[in-house]
This record gives C-alpha cells, sequence and structure tokens, in this order.
C-alpha cells in the first residue's frame, strides 16, 4: 500500500487531467470558431447593392454615398470645439453628449459621432479633416430613390436585429437587410455577398497582422443588378390618381403575368425611409393605425369582391352547362331567397347573360348560382364544384406572387359554414350571396386583377410576378413561367367577354368608353360594415372595378379597389379608365376626368365613421 | 558511472525540456524575431538557460553522492536562515517579499529550500535512531517540513508553502500510519463541501453516511461508539468553524478564486464580471484549451496565443498553447509523458538500496508531482488559480535549473546505488 500509494496518485492524476482535456477539447469544442475567436477580427468589406430598374429600364433605386463622421475617443486630442461642431451643424452641448455616449461604449472602438452627413457638410468638412485627430469620416452607401412612389413595391431596407442575427449567420450586427417590397424578397440578390479580411488581434486588440497571411479572405460579390416588371409611369400616373383615396390597384399584363403596377393609396414617399430621419418618419408612417400607409392594401386588403365575381359564376355556369348564352332568368328588381327579397338595381325585367352582367342583374346571378348547386344531388357536392372552379383563377389561397407577403382571401366551402353554422346547419339560402361577390367570398386586388387576365387570356393566367430580369438575363423562376390552366373551356369566355365589353358599350361603365379602345370590364359596389362601440354599422359601399383592354388582344388587366368610393363606375371605374388609356395611349384624352379623379378625394368619407356623429352613406352627388 | 545513469529518464527529461522550449517559442515569437539563439528574446534566453542546465548535470554528476548526504543539515540551516532573513532584507516582487537583490539577479530561497528540506527530510528519517511510527519522532519530522513553510507564508507565497506538504509522502513512504493522510483528505473534503454545499448539508450528509455504515458493516466490526460520536462532533465544529475561516482568515483574492472555483456565485451578471476580472486567466486559458480541438490549430497558429490573450502564457499558464497549437494530442501527449516520467521515478525510488536515496527520491518526486498537479490543474480550470511553474516546461531559469538540479542529484544516487552497499 505504500510503496503503490504515490505510483496510484500519479495515474489517478493522469487520468483525470485527460479527463478533464477531453471534455475540454473534444465535448466542448466548437468548430464555428474562427466567428468567436476574440484573437481574430473579421473586417468585411461591402459590395454596392444592386440597382433595380423598371421594365423599360428606367433606373428606380440606385444608391448615393453617405458620410458617418466617426470617432475613436482614445486617440482624440483637445480640438476647437467651436469650430468642430460648426462643420457638424450640431450644437456644443449635443456634441458633448455625443462624445460621452461614445466613450461610453468603447474609448478603443470607433463609434459614430454624427451619422449620415449631407454632401455638402461632407465637402466641406472633408478638407479640415485632419486637424481633428481621433476623427474621420466613413462612407457608406444608402438607398437612392429615382422616383417617390412604388414605396410598397421597393420596400425599404434596414439594420438587422437580434432574431434576424440568430436566423442567419451571415448577418452581423450593423448590417442592412431588405425589410419589405423586393428588397426582402431578392434580399440575397442585391445584397451581393461582402467580403472578409480576418486580422489577428492581441489581448489589448490592436492588429498584429493579417490571420494564416489571408488565405481564408474572400472578395467582395457585387449585387445584381434587377429589372422589374413596374411600368415606372403607369406606378407615378396611379398613384397621383389616389391621392386623398384609399385602396388597392394592380394591373397585370395578361399574356405574361408581369405586373405592371402596383398601387397602395395612401403611400409614401420611398426616400422617407432612408437617412437621418429614416426612424422618425417610419414611426409616423407605422403608427398611423387610421389610413395605414404602411399597409399594402393591393396585395393585403381582402374585400368581398362584389359584382365582378358574377363573370365568374357565369363561367362556371356555362362549364357546368346549366345555362347558355341564352337562359333567362327574371329580375323582379331583386330576387327572392324563401320569403324575403334581395334587392337589384338592374332595372328589372328579363335578362340574359349579356344584359345580367352589363347590367349586373342580381335575380340573373341568384338564379344561376342556384341552378349550379341544383346540378348536384347535395349542397355539398355543389358546393366542391364551385370551389373548384373559383380556385382555378387563383383566388381562395395565397396566389405565390414573388411579393414577400399577401392573403389568402377567402373562397368558403362546406367546412367554413361548418364552422360557421354548426355541421350541416345551414342550406344554399346561406351561401346565396356568393352569387353576386358579397357574403362570404373575398379576394385581394392582386387576386381579381389576375382573374381578371385569366379572362383575358380566356382560360389561362401567369402568376403575376414581379421580377423581369436578373442582371439582364431573363432567367426567372419557373413558377412564373407557368402557364396555369383554369376549369373553363375556352369557348365559353366568348360571351362572358362579349358581355363585359358591353359593360362599356352600354352598361355600368357607359360614360368611361376610351376612344379608339375596346375595353371589357365589370363594375362592383360593395356593402360593407364595421363596428362602432360594438353596433355593426354600414358604410358608404367600396368602389370596385376590374377591366382588360384591347378586348380581342389584351395588353393590360387591371382591379382597381377604392374604399368607400360608392359606385364602381365611380372612383374604380374612372381610375380604371384613365390607367388604361395612359398605358396604351401614353397620354391622357379626356383630361376633364382626368381632372375631376386629380381634384376629389374621399377623405370627407373616412372622417365619417370616426367622427362619432351620426353619418349618412352612400351619398347620390360626388 | 554513465554506463549506469537511468538513460530513460533522462530521455523523458530531455523530451519534455525540448516540448517545454517549442511552446516557450511560440508564445514569445514576434515579428522582429529572426535567429533562436537571439539573447534578447525570452525563447532565446530559455536555450540559454537549457544549456546552462546541461553544465549543472555535469557538474552534479561529477560531485560523490556522500557530499550531498553529508551536507543536507547544512543546506537546510542555511536556508532556514536566509528564509528568515528575508524579513530583513527581502526585496518584493509583486507583493511577495521572496528574494534577495544580487544585483545581476534576484534569488529566490525558498526554490533551494524544497531541495535542502528534502534532503534534510531523508537524512532525518534514514537515521538509524529515527523510528517514524513513534510521535516524538514524527513530531520532529513534521518539523523539518513545516519550518520553511511558516517562514514562507508570510511573505505571502502560499504556492511554494503548499509544495512542501508534499513531502509528507516521504514520511507515509517511511511509515507514518495512512490515517494521517485519512484525516488531512477529510479536512480537505468538509473544508470544501461545507463552503459549496453548507453545513446543513455537511451535517445531513454525514448522518445518512453514519446510519450507512452502522447498517451495513455492524455485522462485520465492532465499532466503539464514543470514538465516533466524538469523531462526528469533530467533524461538525470543523465544518462550523469552516466559514469563520473562510470569512476571516483568507484574503478576499483568496476568498474569490475559491468562490470561482465553487461557482459559489450564481448571479449570471456577477459572474460574467467575475470571468473578466479575478477568473479572467482561468476562463481565458480555458477557452484557449478548448479551441484547440483534437488537432489544435498547428505550430505557431494559435491565435490566443499569438494575440497574448493568457497572461503569463510563457510561465504559468504555458500548458494552455499547448493546448490551442497541439490540441487534445498534444496535451495528452504530455500528461502521458509526465506520468510515465514520474511512474519511472518511483520505480528507480523504490530499487534504491540505501534509505536516505529512497526518501530523498521520494521527497523530490513528490514536489515534482505537487507542481505538475497544481499548474496542469489551475489551467485546465480544475484548481483555484495558485502561481507555480509546470516543472522543465515554462520558462524562467532559476525554476529549470533548480528542476534539473533536483532530478540529477537523485540520478546521481541511482547510478552508484550499486557501489555504495
Amino acid at each position: 500500500m505504500k510503496k503503490i500509494l504515490l505510483s496510484s496518485i500519479i495515474v489517478i492524476i493522469g487520468v483525470t487531467f485527460i479527463g478533464r482535456l477531453s471534455y475540454l477539447q473534444l465535448f466542448s469544442f466548437s468548430p464555428n470558431q474562427i466567428l468567436e475567436d476574440p484573437a481574430i477580427k473579421a473586417v468585411y468589406d461591402y459590395p454596392e447593392r444592386g440597382y433595380v430598374y423598371d421594365r423599360d429600364g428606367e433606373l428606380l433605386v440606385g444608391n448615393q454615398p453617405a458620410y458617418d463622421v466617426m470617432v475613436i475617443p482614445r486617440e482624440t486630442k483637445t480640438i476647437d470645439t467651436v469650430e468642430f461642431c460648426n462643420l457638424l451643424r450640431i450644437d456644443k452641448k449635443e456634441f458633448i453628449k455625443k462624445m460621452k455616449r461614445a466613450k461610453r461604449y468603447s474609448t478603443r472602438l470607433p463609434s459614430v459621432l454624427v451619422p449620415q452627413l449631407a454632401k455638402e457638410d461632407y465637402a466641406r468638412l472633408q478638407e479640415k479633416m485632419r486637424k481633428y485627430r481621433g476623427f474621420y469620416i466613413q462612407k457608406r452607401s444608402l438607398r437612392d430613390y429615382m422616383t417617390n412612389s412604388a414605396a410598397n413595391v421597393l420596400g425599404y431596407i434596414s439594420e438587422v436585429n437580434e432574431s434576424d442575427l440568430r436566423a442567419n449567420p451571415y448577418y452581423r450586427a450593423g448590417e442592412l437587410k431588405g425589410r419589405t417590397g423586393i428588397e426582402k424578397q431578392y434580399e440575397e440578390l442585391l445584397r451581393g455577398r461582402k467580403g472578409v479580411k480576418y486580422i489577428q488581434k492581441d489581448r489589448f486588440n490592436r492588429d498584429i497582422g493579417p490571420y494564416k497571411n489571408g488565405k481564408l479572405d474572400t472578395l467582395p460579390k457585387l449585387g445584381k443588378e434587377l429589372h422589374i416588371t413596374l411600368d415606372k409611369t403607369l406606378q407615378e400616373y396611379g398613384e397621383r390618381l389616389m391621392v386623398g383615396k384609399r385602396g388597392g390597384i394592380v394591373a397585370i399584363e395578361p399574356a405574361t403575368g408581369e405586373i405592371l403596377t402596383m398601387i397602395s393609396g395612401p403611400t409614401y414617399d420611398p426616400a422617407l425611409l432612408v437617412g437621418r430621419e429614416r426612424s422618425r418618419n417610419y414611426t409616423k408612417l407605422h403608427y398611423d393605425s387610421i389610413a395605414r400607409p404602411t399597409w399594402d392594401r393591393s396585395i393585403l386588403a381582402e374585400p368581398s369582391p362584389g359584382s365582378p365575381f358574377k363573370t365568374l359564376n357565369a363561367l362556371a355556369a356555362l362549364q357546368e352547362g346549366v345555362i347558355d348564352a341564352d337562359t333567362k332568368f327574371r329580375c323582379y328588381n331583386g330576387f327572392y331567397v324563401g320569403k324575403t327579397k334581395r334587392g337589384c338595381h338592374c332595372g328589372g325585367g328579363s335578362r340574359d347573360l349579356n344584359s345580367g352582367i352589363f347590367n349586373s342583374c342580381n335575380a340573373y346571378f341568384a338564379g344561376t348560382f342556384r341552378k349550379i348547386y341544383g346540378k348536384y344531388k347535395t349542397t355539398d357536392e355543389g358546393m366542391d364544384a364551385w370551389e373548384r372552379h373559383m380556385e382555378s383563377f387563383g383566388l381562395g389561397n395565397y396566389l405565390g406572387t414573388d411579393m414577400p407577403t399577401g392573403r389568402p382571401g377567402r373562397i368558403p366551402d362546406k367546412a367554413y359554414y361548418d364552422r360557421a353554422y354548426g355541421d350541416n346547419r345551414w342550406a344554399s339560402s346561406f351561401i346565396i350571396s356568393n352569387a353576386i361577390g358579397q357574403g362570404e367570398v373575398a379576394a385581394t386586388p392582386i387576386q381579381l386583377a389576375n382573374m381578371t387576365a385569366a379572362i383575358a387570356n380566356r382560360g389561362h393566367f401567369y402568376t403575376p410576378h414581379i421580377i423581369k430580369q436578373i442582371d439582364g438575363k431573363a432567367s426567372i423562376d419557373s413558377r412564373y413561367t407557368e402557364r396555369h390552366q383554369t376549369t373553363i373551356d375556352k369557348k365559353h369566355f366568348e360571351p362572358v367577354v362579349e358581355a363585359m365589353a358591353n359593360v362599356y358599350r352600354y352598361g355600368t361603365a357607359k360614360w368611361l368608353k376610351i376612344p379608339d379602345i375596346e375595353i371589357a370590364g365589370k363594375t362592383g359596389t360593395v356593402e360593407n360594415f364595421t363596428r362602432i362601440d360594438g353596433e355593426r354599422i354600414q358604410l358608404t359601399d367600396h368602389s370596385i372595378f376590374v377591366a382588360f383592354a384591347p378586348v380581342d388582344n389584351p395588353k393590360i388587366a387591371l382591379a382597381v379597389y377604392i374604399e368607400h368610393g360608392y359606385y364602381g363606375a365611380r372612383y374604380a371605374g374612372h381610375i380604371a379608365s384613365l390607367l388604361i388609356e395612359k398605358y396604351l395611349k401614353g397620354e391622357i384624352t379626356r383630361t376633364d376626368l382626368e381632372k375631376k379623379m386629380l381634384e376629389k378625394t374621399l377623405e370627407h368619407e373616412y372622417a365619417k365613421p370616426l367622427s362619432g356623429e351620426p353619418f349618412s352613406i352612400n351619398e347620390y352627388n360626388w | 558511472m554513465l554506463r549506469r545513469l537511468d538513460w530513460l529518464t533522462v530521455f523523458l527529461y530531455l523530451l519534455l525540456v525540448f516540448f517545454g522550449w517549442i511552446n516557450i517559442y511560440s508564445t514569445t515569437l514576434t515579428e522582429a524575431s529572426t535567429s533562436i539563439f537571439d539573447f534578447s528574446t525570452l525563447y532565446g534566453k530559455q536555450l540559454f538557460f537549457i544549456g546552462a542546465s546541461f553544465v549543472l548535470i555535469i557538474i552534479v554528476l561529477s560531485l560523490e553522492t556522500s557530499f550531498f548526504e553529508r551536507f543536507s543539515s547544512v543546506f537546510y540551516i542555511v536556508s532556514v536562515v536566509s528564509l528568515a532573513g528575508l524579513f530583513v532584507f527581502g526585496k518584493t516582487i509583486a507583493g511577495a517579499t521572496s528574494w534577495y537583490d544580487l544585483g545581476f539577479f534576484n534569488l529566490q530561497p525558498s526554490e533551494f529550500a524544497k531541495l535542502a528540506t528534502a534532503l534534510a527530510v531523508a537524512k532525518y528519517l534514514s537515521d538509524i535512531q529515527t523510528d517514524i511510527r513513534k510521535p516524538k519522532h514524527q513530531l520532529y519530522a513534521i518539523l523539518i517540513i513545516l519550518i520553511p513553510v511558516l517562514l514562507i507564508l508570510p511573505q505571502p507565497d502560499p504556492g511554494s508553502a503548499l509544495i512542501y506538504f508534499s513531502l509528507f509522502f516521504v514520511l507515509l513512504r517511511e511509515g507514518l500510519p495512512l490515517k494521517y493522510l485519512g484525516f488531512a483528505l477529510l479536512l480537505v473534503l468538509l473544508f470544501i463541501t461545507t463552503l459549496k454545499f453548507g453545513v446543513v448539508w455537511v451535517c445531513i450528509g454525514l448522518g445518512i453516511l453514519t446510519s450507512l455504515f452502522f447498517f451495513f458493516k455492524r455485522e462485520k466490526f465492532k465499532i466503539p461508539r464514543i470514538p465516533l460520536v466524538l469523531f462526528l462532533i469533530a467533524c461538525l465544529s470543523i465544518s462550523l468553524s469552516v466559514n469563520f475561516v473562510f470569512n476571516n482568515v483568507f484574503e478576499q483574492r483568496h476568498r474569490d478564486r475559491f468562490g470561482l472555483w465553487l461557482s459559489l456565485e450564481k448571479d449570471p451578471v456577477k459572474l460574467e464580471k467575475i470571468k473578466k476580472t479575478i477568473g479572467y486567466n482561468t476562463y481565458q486559458s480555458e477557452k484557449a484549451i478548448e479551441s484547440g480541438g483534437f488537432f489544435g490549430k498547428g505550430f505557431l497558429e494559435g491565435t490566443r496565443t499569438k494575440g497574448d490573450f493568457v497572461p503569463a502564457q510563457h510561465t504559468d499558464y504555458i500548458f494552455s498553447s499547448v493546448g490551442e497549437e497541439w490540441g487534445f494530442i498534444g496535451t495528452s501527449f504530455i500528461i502521458i509523458i509526465f506520468t510515465i516520467f514520474f511512474l519511472r521515478l518511483v520505480h528507480i525510488a523504490e530499487r534504491q538500496k540505501r534509505d536516505f536515496s529512497r526518501m530523498y527520491g521520494y521527497g523530490m518526486i513528490a514536489i515534482l508531482v505537487i507542481h505538475y498537479f497544481v499548474n496542469v490543474g489551475m489551467v485546465i480550470g480544475l484548481l483555484p488559480t495558485i502561481g507555480i511553474p509546470l516543472p522543465f516546461f515554462s520558462y524562467g531559469g532559476s525554476g529549470l535549473l533548480f528542476f534539473t538540479a533536483m532530478l540529477f542529484v537523485f540520478l546521481r544516487f541511482d547510478a552508484n546505488r550499486l557501489k555504495e552497499l
């Protein structure tokens, strides 16, 4: 025992040490150590963010240099504070406060003293900079917008936050990342890839040379140039027309699914979210919970589609073979569901497909809708068949556009009504409102535009998308070049398109004709409700309009949705007509119409439910 | 005589010195360095000390073995006097009055006193009249060890004082009852557990252990009740006094080190602060070792070593750069080399025919082992921070010369073992 005591202790010590070392070096070891190593500093070289052009190659978004004045507090010497403050355009108190903050952060590491100097200030400062030791100017690149429109499409960039850092190891604190719109969707293309230099540091954080002689360093990869499908002129024009109105507009080129314009009203100048005032402006926009300028109505608003939806019901009924173009229904200035009468504005009388559409007869479509169900033994089966047709037009589900947001809209199915009313405790009378696009159906403006494009194409569509070219090459995701066929045969489209053309010729939009251009369209006037103090109150109808033109070779299909704009032929119809003319002709011939739209606002309408006083809706005069 | 030198030990010694120097080179290399013989650099200086060690080896080997035995009492007395003299003439470096300023270099008598005490213990125990089983002789032997300790502690240099306790292994080997070791271990255990878990849990633990003991062992052994009760009371009073000792006898820096080691601090904010202040060395050294992984970053590729992140990385913390640059392969290799080296030395000690040689051998081995244990244990975060070097490895001339002398005195005895019968 005595003889082996020391030997045993030596062996036990050895085993313990090797155990501890294997814990440290084998189990706690993390292979991703180059970034965690305090002895290695990664210095990044940021490539310029990619430019964005519109469909005609006009620059929409470029970059502008910005100059941050940086300070390393430890290296500063006594300076002429008054002169320096004058150059920086800040007062002395602020300067002292900022210096204190920089010191608190670190005396050795650089902090931003004054962010984003204006160009002229930079020029004046640059000359005198050598006098101020410890201060230097760091160039940064900011977005520079060549248009004051399309903020909702272009999106904005901002510094990454904690959760971005956790989610994606590419980003380091202080870097920028796309937040909305194409900046978010095409973030990786636009930002490129930063280059990195690894530098060996000592424990005082001083550089002592490149790490491994720069073997692991990489060069930056430039961001890609994007061409998007927007038409800058049309977008800007549309946004001018939308001033004072709330709503969404989407125009699509039917042959390709390219989004020509995508407008949300009210909107804001994208340049507001760049530069020194960014954070103040963002807060202002973000907390405007009444007008909600940051809420992209063109893709997020989900109103009931109203009468434009009737065209789809007509197509479904034709496809199901329950009507033909000559099938007639009688309109009694309305129609009966059981014993209750529901109204109609069409003027009454006997209606066929053509006059049913161009006069927007509710009774005609109630009849048509009933016939679709009547074909099947049970409402459930009829419902399934109807739903399949509607969904083939891209309704009731996310469209799959390349915008980073979206809403599915709603095509109610059996399960939906079972949830709402209880299992099988509902009947076809509960769902008759869907016949005229009221009730439970809901669609976003972009879905309506896409549906219109499908009608314009007589039966197919391409998923709407915003990307046109990447670095000058038209190689975009195959999702956007793939043709989606609807369930409706081509031959059934002709009578419906003809009827939609008649909407302009003699129907609800006859005052909105454009000389020399044949347009097909459909108005929609959508009842809607809100709650004020818990009470359900009806508000002025939404004005909706869908149209495509020219009828025979459609170049543009669009949907316009104006909140509380009353008749479809008023705001929505006017704006649609002007946009079509602008796009197809490049100029507006009906200047009176244009003037009216530019001047009129709906602010008084939007103020009503907030006024706290009783108000009237759907006023005749406008 | 050279033929009878234990060449395996010499080989292992050279291996350790070589690897030590390799790591000193890596930790002290700067961009400006050119030749390895540049004596303005630390690795150049160490190379010089290695050369000096070789000269010292020749001197030691050429001396008569009887020289050391005969003069051991003189060495001891000189050491004790020089340690005592520090109180008057000592020079204070880094808070410890442990040096004599000899002009061209600083002499630390406690280093030399280790060798002298080891010799003195061997000399006393090997005396034909000494019987370690007698309490009186035990007391004398313990006094020989404790006198230098009592002189060193107030310097204050607890690290060096700790080394002397290793000489108790010599006493244990030579017949001091093992229960002394048992009591010592119990004391340490009680101290640590009380600090970590508190008096109440220690009492509960003792109670459970006692009842378990009675439950299983009553049939086989006759346990006298009264001594057991006294023993328990003693344990409890020790446990109760731990906090008093910890708070009143210890200094704040010792409390901090223990606190860190036993992770007494639970508050994450304070813990983070401790990591950056008193725990900085340990934290950096653990991180450096950890970052080496299995294969290490490669010779001269240790980023933390290059950045000088671990303080004292060429002296006390040299093992951390082994961990970073050579990885688990390197560290386990060094541990294995040390283990074989020590086991070989124990083997040699056991084969000595003369009691004095064996006892000295044991003393020397114990001193080496405790250096190695405390140093590596500290660097890898198993033990609280106690600043003592790693034998043969750490940078430092007097350390290397002293360890080399101690070792080769022993090898000199061994080479002579057949003659002296």
